[in-house]
């Protein structure tokens, strides 16, 4: 490979570099696949849902699925004990869990990325505040967290975003001083300091893009972290509130009729598992595509 | 060493205060008065209000109702519950042991299946085995473990009838618990058939709750066998002629197991966690579904003690495992 880009002097870019071993991975690629379903399908889901997701047919409550005897083949994968359709909830559900992904790794990542910069170049006395912060927070178990800061602040899905986002914040902050501790010693920082580089430009310009590999790591790996808590949240109560058609929510409402009727219960654990399966598939993949120490040279 | 000791403990006395903050500062940026969710749906008087006040000491300055809560933290005094009136302390050690006793047997779950589990992956590296054992502890590992237990109970206790769904045992068993460890206490009650009925009652909560730890162990006893499989004293070893099961299993896993002892100690708090889920579905009596409970009933003095009482818990034990670990690995000293 070093062969032909010194022959036509351009080395591939990164993206395709990138590529070149995430594909060697199958498992991510099926992840990433999944993956892109479960955006396409959060994206679109209204429009794709056969029902209404809230709308209530009383006469055919308790459906089961079509296969099975007394399904209606207009309910694909039967009711729910109101008589909602439950593929129409579980379609526009991923939009809820789409969401708390993306709105707590944002949170999460931005807030923790900057934290973590100021951590490795402020001062020493800031440093140690910012760490032994973090360290607080990291001595709680992160659902009791959770689930205490979502009854200060009333449970709702927003909170519970907020809430999930302060818990998995540390984990950035770590990371991000540690790599900048590792790449402040080198050279090149050293001769963009020289060269009157300001501290801010330092900070994001010179180190952050050298530290982002193992940040885009943990980012794909807390998506799915988030999206277990939110439904954890919901199914003890105290995250989305119904009607809506959060999966974890779902769950909660679906619990008394376990012994009766398994589909209820059954599908949006599925939904769960397959997504945050699909999303951690491709965290290991990003990961050894990432990780320079596991490249084949 | 003894300087790496005293660090670590510096380190822990601010987190320490820290936390206790937090817990503080619960009770008190919640919305709504305190003493008005004690005096419930009645209301109270003013005299009543300004008498309760006084008694717990709202009216003092913040700063010095931070100081009496520390003080009296230190000497085991947090509060009372709003609704049974007994000490948080009390209650809290009286439940602590349902707890524990699931913890342990999850985690020994875990342990049993997980250790053999990521050694057979990574002898058979990249082969068949390898590859269904590592995708089946990714799904494990990416379980909402909530709706396992609800499937757990619908194949077990729903279809086949093995195990009950809730409670440590049945009802109709009654006996003194001096350890308030129930496969103990069930044992020297001497009562027929206690025992076993403990045992079933423990089987799904600990499936459930050893499921993560179990995954987690697994992957990890994988890649630190690799590594050490790698080294050059395992090919000193395999020069010398010796089985391959002897190297695998006496030197490569002795040495592997240091970075998995970490990954145990470090996973108390993946277990507290798991607890309120798990507790909370087979109504468990320990901490998790008490600490659920008082969420959902504002009994404040609870849910504040007990997240205190909890993240010192997980706190000492990873202080525990880092002094541990500084013991066993001496470049970690160093830093």
């Amino acid at each position: 490979m070093t062969d032909t880009s010194a022959e036509t002097s351009t080395r591939p870019g990164r993206l395709s570099e990138f590529w070149f071993y995430f594909r060697e991975n199958r498992g991510a690629v099926i992840g990433l696949w999944i993956f892109a379903a479960f955006a396409f399908v959060a994206l679109f889901g209204p429009w794709i849902a056969p029902h209404d997701p809230t709308a209530q047919y009383r006469e055919f409550a308790l459906l089961p699925p079509f296969w099975q005897e007394g399904g209606n083949s207009s309910y694909l994968l039967g009711t729910d004990p109101l008589g909602r359709d439950m593929l129409s909830r579980l379609i526009v559900g991923a939009r809820y869990s789409f969401f708390v992904g993306i709105v707590v790794v944002s949170i999460a990542a931005s807030g923790g990325i900057i934290l973590g910069l100021l951590s490795g170049f402020a001062p020493k006395w800031l440093d140690t505040i910012i760490m032994r912060i973090m360290d607080i927070i990291l001595a709680f178990p992160s659902l009791l967290l959770a689930l205490v800061l979502v009854a200060i602040l009333g449970p709702s899905l927003t909170n519970a975003m907020i809430a999930i986002a302060i818990v998995l914040q540390p984990h950035y902050v770590r990371l991000t001083r540690a790599s900048v501790l590792a790449e402040r010693q080198k050279d090149y920082v050293t001769s963009a300091r020289v060269a009157g580089a300001s501290k801010t430009r330092l900070m994001f310009i010179t180190v952050l893009p050298n530290c982002l590999a193992p940040i885009i790591v943990q980012a794909a790996l807390s998506f799915s972290t988030a999206i277990l808590d939110a439904a954890a949240l919901g199914f003890l109560g105290m995250g989305a509130q119904p009607p809506t058609p959060e999966w974890g929510t779902m769950l909660a409402e679906a619990r008394e009729f376990i012994l009766r009727a398994w589909w209820v219960v059954t599908f949006p654990g599925i939904a769960i598992l397959v997504t945050v399966l699909a999303i951690n598939l491709m965290g290991d993949g990003l990961r050894d595509a990432l990780d320079p120490k596991l490249k084949r040279s | 060493m003894l300087n790496y000791i005293l660090s670590r403990i510096l380190t822990f006395i601010p987190t320490f205060v820290g936390v206790t903050l937090i817990s503080f500062g619960f009770i008190r940026v919640l919305p709504g008065d305190p003493i008005i969710v004690m005096a419930g749906e009645r209301g109270m008087s003013d005299a009543r209000y300004a008498e309760l006040s006084a008694q717990y000491g709202f009216d003092q300055p913040i700063y010095k109702q931070f100081w009496d809560y520390l003080t009296g933290v230190m000497q085991g005094d947090l509060g009372n519950s709003f609704v049974t009136k007994r000490p948080v302390w009390d209650e809290f050690f009286a439940l602590f042991p349902a707890t524990l006793e699931l913890s342990i047997c999850a985690m020994l779950f875990a342990l049993a299946l997980g250790l053999p589990a990521g050694v057979i992956a990574a002898v058979n590296r990249g082969k068949f085995f390898d590859r269904a054992l590592m995708s089946t502890a990714l799904i494990g590992y990416s379980m909402p473990i909530f709706w396992w237990a609800l499937l757990l109970i619908i194949v077990f206790s729903g279809n086949l009838q093995w195990t009950p769904v809730s409670g440590r045992i049945d009802l109709l068993y009654y006996f003194p618990d001096p350890t308030g460890f129930m496969l103990i206490d069930s044992l020297t009650s001497g009562q027929s058939g206690a025992f076993k009925s403990a045992v079933r009652h423990l089987i799904l909560p600990t499936i459930v709750l050893g499921t993560i730890p179990l995954a987690v162990i697994a992957r990890q006893t994988r890649s630190a066998m690799l590594e050490v499989l790698g080294e050059d004293y395992i090919r000193t070893a395999r020069a010398k002629g010796l089985s391959t099961g002897r190297i695998n299993g006496i030197h490569a896993l002795r040495n592997a197991l240091i970075p998995v002892i970490t990954v145990i100690g470090l996973s108390v708090g993946t277990l507290l966690a798991g607890a309120i889920l798990t507790e909370t579905i087979f109504s468990w009596p320990g901490i998790g579904k008490w600490m659920v409970d008082s969420i959902f009933r504002r009994d404040y003095p609870v849910v504040q003690g007990g997240l205190l009482l909890i993240a010192v818990m997980v706190m000492v034990v990873n202080l525990t495992v880092d002094m541990l670990y500084g013991v066993i690995n001496p470049k970690i000293r160093k830093r």
